[in-house]
């Protein structure tokens, strides 16, 4: 017999317990006051407590569940997980640059095309120039739409060619 | 009142019916429907993807191309659930069953037709009540009052939970969890900077395009690159008639009329809307008799595509209702809607149709017009949006990362926003691991400070005493609405029914 007969239900509630329990004890720090008079920490501590609460009877209902297979989590999907949200720091960090760790600012296209090159190694076939030509596609159409026609403030080439 | 009710509706279309608006509205839809046709790309994702492209626009101008890109991307939902046997949002899950087969056989022209024309007559009515309905309903909501309020968005919550597929109680910490989200920031009333953890950026609080477009884009992404690509048949290439023969139209004609009627209704509900007016329609259209020669449900009935299409058309127009009269978001997208409005500075509720008439009229009546436009627009264009069908996966996905980095970033202009777009990529890509739906934490994330502050001043008034919530009449009703709701949704042969409906994708 499996202890937990629902990964999903009992790892959700966990989840929720946690978070729950974390708002609430972040809410005592807070001025909790009375119902007449709620401080900031009142409803955040309600909320808080409720969720956890909530999160513990989603973890008993997943030891007591009644699914066969266990309705386990499964295998992460580390390779998609770390190429997309990568490509999206990628795009930040090159559109805007890090001034903190003194890497400039490189400007919109070169955001594009590392934004696209890393996210495209997020899926299972990558052929080079295929996605070269998709990030020179989207440079151009965002260029287009983005910069000329929707007028949004954005800092195209690299900082030390603009000056 | 009727003569209102006309000169209303003229000046809403005096306000659309200038050549800006009209192209606002045509290029809203437009996009909407380009963006909505994309595979494992639903309305939420679509608006929050497409919301930036508003921000330079005026205000009437912003809500009505929005409005366009709303509608274009339930169309192109149902496009691509009837093409590619994939709902790319809840509400086309039905659509699939007998869309899927009716293309199959060679008949998505009049498939895709029948969607078109039942959303259009159905966007028809839907507007009508609407505009009907507006007035009276604000006249309601200046007698509520904080309790009435709180009691109202308790409502909808609950509402927006009994529909939500899966799990009840994981919907309900869902929500309390957008609640808690919602709070973050600095505090209106006591200028305490909660959870902010001394990051300024935080002190603002977490914008909901950030939290839409982590759970709701990346998270998706990530998930369905996990699977491999499956192989999907798209019927594109026998695509020969597109309008539906008499024979069609006989029986499509009664389906529309059903479940534009039953949409209409159950839109009205706070929480409820189209997913639920798709099902029941579907669920109905499945009792009636089949006429002799007819195609059994299940096997490509022009009904079953006919009919939960016009339904969710028709709870869409008229979920509009709650949030423009009370300015309570009764789903996910209406409460993206909240976002754009507060953008531009509109405070949603009973307020706005008497300061602001044209907006709210104008808004109206380029509902209507979307729903024309969109049946001008798609039915000839019906060959571009399959052609986009069949553009391979790996190149729409970096192109749909791109669009939500941009978005992001054009927000506020600060790389902070692309930082916490990254964070919640990860959440959301969690909870899709976790099997627990996101949308009713949007819902929450909107609603979290606006019940904060009616719960506050009800308990304000009422010295601390939380039994004002039951002692006046209005907010004890909507209470015992709300409690009535869990009590019928918890009843063993409704639950079954239920978990019944929501495995029938």
């Amino acid at each position: 017999m499996r202890f937990i007969k629902s990964e999903k239900d009992f790892y959700s509630g966990l989840m929720f317990t946690i978070v729950g329990g974390a708002f609430a004890i972040g809410a005592t720090t807070y001025n909790i006051g009375t119902g007449a008079r709620m401080g900031p920490g009142y409803f955040p501590l309600l909320l808080g407590i409720i969720l956890a609460a909530l999160g513990a009877l989603i973890m008993f209902q997943g030891l007591v569940s009644k699914a066969e297979t266990g309705d386990k989590l499964g295998g992460m999907a580390w390779r998609p997980l770390f190429y997309i949200i990568g490509a999206n720091v990628l795009f930040g960090i090159l559109l805007g640059g890090l001034p903190k760790l003194g890497i400039p600012a490189m400007g919109l296209i070169a955001a594009i095309y590392g934004l696209t090159i890393t996210a495209s190694l997020a899926g299972d076939v990558f052929k080079l120039r295929e996605v070269l030509i998709l990030a020179t596609i989207l440079a151009v159409v965002s260029y287009g739409a983005f910069v000329k026609l929707l007028n949004l403030q954005f800092q195209v080439w690299p900082a030390f060619i603009t000056g | 009142m009727e003569f209102e009710l006309f000169n209303n509706l003229a000046l809403g279309f005096g306000v659309a019916f200038t050549f800006q608006n009209l192209l606002y509205a045509f290029i809203g839809c437009l996009l909407g429907t380009l963006i909505g046709v994309l595979p494992g790309v639903g309305p939420v994702a679509t608006i929050a993807m497409l919301l930036p492209a508003t921000y330079a626009l005026p205000p009437v101008a912003a809500l009505i191309m929005l409005g366009g890109i709303y509608y274009g991307a339930q169309y192109g939902g149902s496009t691509t659930a009837i093409l590619v046997n994939l709902p790319g949002e809840s509400s086309s899950v039905v659509t699939v069953i007998d869309g899927y087969q009716m293309a199959r056989k060679g008949r998505a022209g009049p498939a895709l037709a029948a969607a078109g024309m039942g959303s259009f007559f159905a966007g028809c009515v839907g507007t009508l009540i609407l505009a009907a309905f507006a007035a009276p309903l604000t006249e309601v909501a200046f007698k509520f009052g904080p309790a009435e309020y709180f009691s109202l968005m308790v409502l909808g919550l609950i509402g927006a939970v009994v529909l939500a597929s899966g799990s009840l109680l994981k919907a309900v910490a869902m929500i309390i969890l957008g609640l808690l989200l919602g709070l973050v920031g600095t505090d209106v009333n006591s200028g305490v900077a909660r959870y902010s953890f001394d990051i300024p950026e935080l002190t603002d609080g977490i914008g909901f395009i950030v939290i839409a477009m982590g759970v709701f884009g990346y998270g998706e992404i990530i998930a369905n690159l996990s699977h491999p690509e499956d192989k999907r048949e798209v019927f594109t290439s026998n695509i020969t008639h597109i309008y539906p023969s008499k024979e069609d139209f006989k029986r499509m004609v009664p389906a529309v009329l059903r479940g534009t009627a039953l949409g209409s209704m159950l839109g009205i509900l706070p929480g409820g809307g189209a997913l639920l007016s798709a099902f029941a329609a579907y669920s109905i259209e499945k009792k009636t008799k089949l006429k002799p020669g007819e195609v059994p449900f299940g096997q490509g009935n022009i009904r079953g595509v006919a009919a939960p299409e016009a339904a969710n058309n028709a709870g869409a127009q008229t979920s509009f209702i709650p949030l423009l009269t009370l300015g309570i978001p009764p789903n996910p997208v209406m409460a993206l809607m909240v976002g754009a409005m507060t953008i531009h500075n509109i405070q949603p509720g009973p307020q706005v149709m008497t300061s602001n008439p044209e907006l709210f009229w104008g808004l109206i009546a380029s509902m209507w017009i979307g729903n024309l436009m969109l049946i001008v627009l798609n039915l000839p264009l019906i060959g571009i949006w399959i052609k986009l069908l069949s553009v391979p996966y790996r190149w729409l996905f970096p192109a749909i990362v791109l669009f939500c980095a941009v978005g992001v970033y054009s927000t506020n202009n600060n790389t902070w926003d692309v930082w916490m777009v990254a964070m919640f990529g990860v959440i959301g890509y969690g909870f899709i691991k976790l099997g627990v739906e996101p949308a009713p934490l949007l819902l929450g994330l909107i609603l979290g400070p606006m019940m904060e502050e009616n719960l506050r001043r009800a308990l304000l008034l009422s010295r601390g005493d939380w039994s004002v919530l039951v002692t006046r009449p209005l907010s004890a009703g909507l209470l015992a609405a709300a409690l009535l709701l869990l009590i019928i949704v918890t009843l063993p042969s409704i639950k079954s029914k239920r978990e019944e409906a929501f495995v029938e994708d």
